[in-house]
């Protein structure tokens, strides 16, 4: 009796989860002309096309670039960072970490809001500048959170037993610290690089004339052309997700981390 | 002293405004093998991380080796320290744990091998070179940090309760390898210990410490043989403390005539010190235990509950049973406050 209710969760939550990713799939296959499940017959064609779209091509270069140096960025500020607020009891900690965790709990749509109303309008950022900052700020509390964590299962007396053997403090950071923690940092990213490729809240008021987030662009796409490409771009980034997420596993176990 | 090779003098060690050890004098001369003996919180390890450059003085001075290293960086102070919790480097081989320190000297590779792998023999590690401390056991985890230190070739070595996370067993074994490698090394070795027996067996001289001051310091014969206060008595098995007054034994719940002139304010004896079957008193057995070569009991008495150990030969007097005992002068040890 309870095993059956058990398989039923399990198959609900599946469903759940794992559905919609089965209509996009076959939703992009389609061979119709409109986006439709089930798809009017099979075809690849709106998978090639994507690659074709160029505005499709420029965001997914801008949203690569957020993410990859958004999150590089965050983790240059985050890892020492989480590393300070972890081993030293600095005056004020507890107001850090609630600054560093705000990106988080402020709804996106006023962070957009608030870096397009104060930084690219009166300060003339560029609209790539101020999403650069917003990625950033958005993904470094992640990066606090995960590095702190795997920061916290590192002993202290490791750094000390470090120095006594020579090292200077930077010497011990990095050659014991840093590759204890390597698997956190690794983590950090892949979570940071995916929250930042999936932004949409925050990216919505900073687009500029050929200048959006991949996201951003599908939804602006989709507003003009109902055809199945998006479907197909949708499955495709969900796929490229997976991949980094199934090799970072296979690399480090990155499940133990998150 | 002049021939100290380690001088703490006038040392006053804090944590923020709490201070832990106060004023500590301490002269530790070249090759000697001290123990830092006291209860838990008496300020060993605050006492020995201060010596390895970890904690920095509130005042006073530190010299070793006829040079004041009171402000010289841990780094530099070429001291070892053996972690309580071994600290090993987890991401590193058994061999790289030893060969970290010799690398960071910039030694030829050639050296590094040789020195780590003698090290690695010295402590019976050779053949787990390419084992992660993770794949070690307790014992050998223990080794692998005696051996990371001690290819530093350090002035000092410390250890912090190096025994108290091992099985009896290995506690034994690493006992006698810490003996033989200090005889080996010569190196000038203080290991801090909560366990009287241990810091008896294996050191030169005990520093018995109590709130972070010196409560007495001598060899483990003066310390066990002549314990000077209470706290000394006590923690070196003089079970049966009390008070003296004029010719009388004084406890909380009553007194007791003393067969002798005794002019100290208090006086104790070990339970093997303790006349069981013959003397001027007598009391109730609460409790008789078989302990092999003797016998344990726990007498009632007007001054209280006294430990006495019989000798086997003595016939078992059974719980309840009233027996006469004697607390002689010839065991008792006068004592200080
Ligand atoms: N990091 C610390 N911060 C504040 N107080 C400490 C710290 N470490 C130790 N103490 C205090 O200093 C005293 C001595 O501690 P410690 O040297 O660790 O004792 P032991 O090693 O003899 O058990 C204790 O009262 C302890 O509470
Ligand atoms: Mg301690």
């Amino acid at each position: 009796m309870a095993r059956t209710t058990n398989w039923v969760v399990l198959g609900l939550t599946l469903t759940f989860l794992i559905g919609p990713f089965i209509i996009i799939i076959f939703a992009g296959a389609s061979a119709g002309e409109s986006l439709a499940f089930p798809p009017a017959g099979l075809s690849l064609k709106w998978y090639a096309k994507v690659f074709t779209v160029e505005s499709f091509r420029q965001s997914f270069m801008l949203s690569m670039f957020l993410a990859v140096f958004g999150t590089l960025a965050a983790l240059l500020i985050g890892v020492p960072a989480a590393y300070a607020l972890n081993r030293y009891k600095l005056p004020g900690d507890e107001t850090i970490r609630t600054i560093v965790a705000a990106p988080i709990i402020v709804p996106g749509i006023i962070v957009g809001l608030a870096l397009l109303r104060y930084l690219v309008v009166p300060l003339d950022f560029t609209v790539t500048m101020a999403l650069f900052f917003a990625h950033t700020a958005l993904v470094l509390p992640y990066a606090v959170r995960v590095v702190s964590s795997s920061l916290h299962n590192l002993r202290a007396d490791m750094e000390e037993a470090a120095v006594l053997l020579g090292c200077s403090r930077l010497q011990a950071f990095t050659k014991v610290v840093l590759p204890n923690i390597r698997g956190g940092v690794l983590a950090a990213f892949i979570l940071g690089f995916v929250t930042s490729f999936n932004q949409v809240p925050v990216s919505l008021f900073l687009s500029g004339p050929g200048v959006r987030t991949l996201p951003i662009d599908m939804l602006a796409y989709m507003e003009i052309t109902y055809d199945p490409s998006v479907a197909a771009l949708s499955a495709l980034l969900a796929f490229m997700s997976l991949a980094i997420v199934f090799a970072a596993e296979r690399l480090l176990g990155f499940s133990r981390y998150v | 002293m002049s021939d100290a090779f380690v001088s703490l003098s006038d040392l006053t060690l804090s944590y923020g405004q709490t201070v832990a050890v106060p004023d500590l004098d301490l002269d530790i001369a070249e090759g000697e093998l001290i123990a830092l003996l006291g209860p838990s919180g008496c300020g060993k390890t605050t006492t020995m991380r201060a010596i390895a450059g970890l904690l920095t003085p509130t005042s006073g001075k530190i010299v070793i080796d006829g040079r004041d290293v009171t402000r010289t960086p841990a780094n530099q102070r070429g001291i070892g320290l053996v972690f309580q919790s071994y600290a090993l480097f987890p991401h590193l081989s058994a061999f790289e744990n030893v060969a970290f320190g010799l690398r960071l000297k910039k030694l030829p590779e050639r050296e590094i091998r040789a020195k780590t792998e003698a090290g690695l023999d010295t402590v019976g590690l050779a053949g787990f070179e390419k084992r992660k401390p993770a794949e070690l056991s307790g014992g050998q985890q223990q080794r692998l940090a005696l051996a990371r230190s001690l290819v530093m070739e350090p002035k000092v070595l410390l250890l912090d309760e190096p025994l108290s996370n091992l099985d009896a067993r290995l506690r034994l074994e690493m006992r006698t390898e810490l003996q033989r490698v200090q005889k080996d090394t010569g190196v000038t070795m203080v290991f801090v210990t909560h366990d009287q027996s241990e810091a008896l067996a294996l050191a030169d001289r005990i520093v018995l410490m109590k709130d972070g001051r010196i409560e007495q310091l001598g060899t483990p014969d003066e310390l066990y043989a002549r314990p000077a206060t209470v706290f000394a008595a006590d923690f070196m098995g003089f079970e049966n403390i009390f008070s003296v007054n004029g010719m009388e034994l004084v406890s909380e719940t009553g007194r007791l005539p003393l067969g002798f002139e005794a002019d100290c304010p208090k006086i104790a004896w070990r339970p093997a010190g303790v006349t069981v079957g013959e003397g001027p008193h007598s009391g109730k057995v609460v409790a008789s235990s078989f302990a092999g070569d003797h016998r344990e009991y726990v007498l009632e008495t007007p001054l209280g509950q006294i430990k006495a150990d019989a000798p086997i030969e003595i016939a078992e007097v059974p719980a309840g049973a009233v027996v006469s005992f004697d607390l002689p002068q010839s065991t008792s040890r006068a004592l200080a406050a």
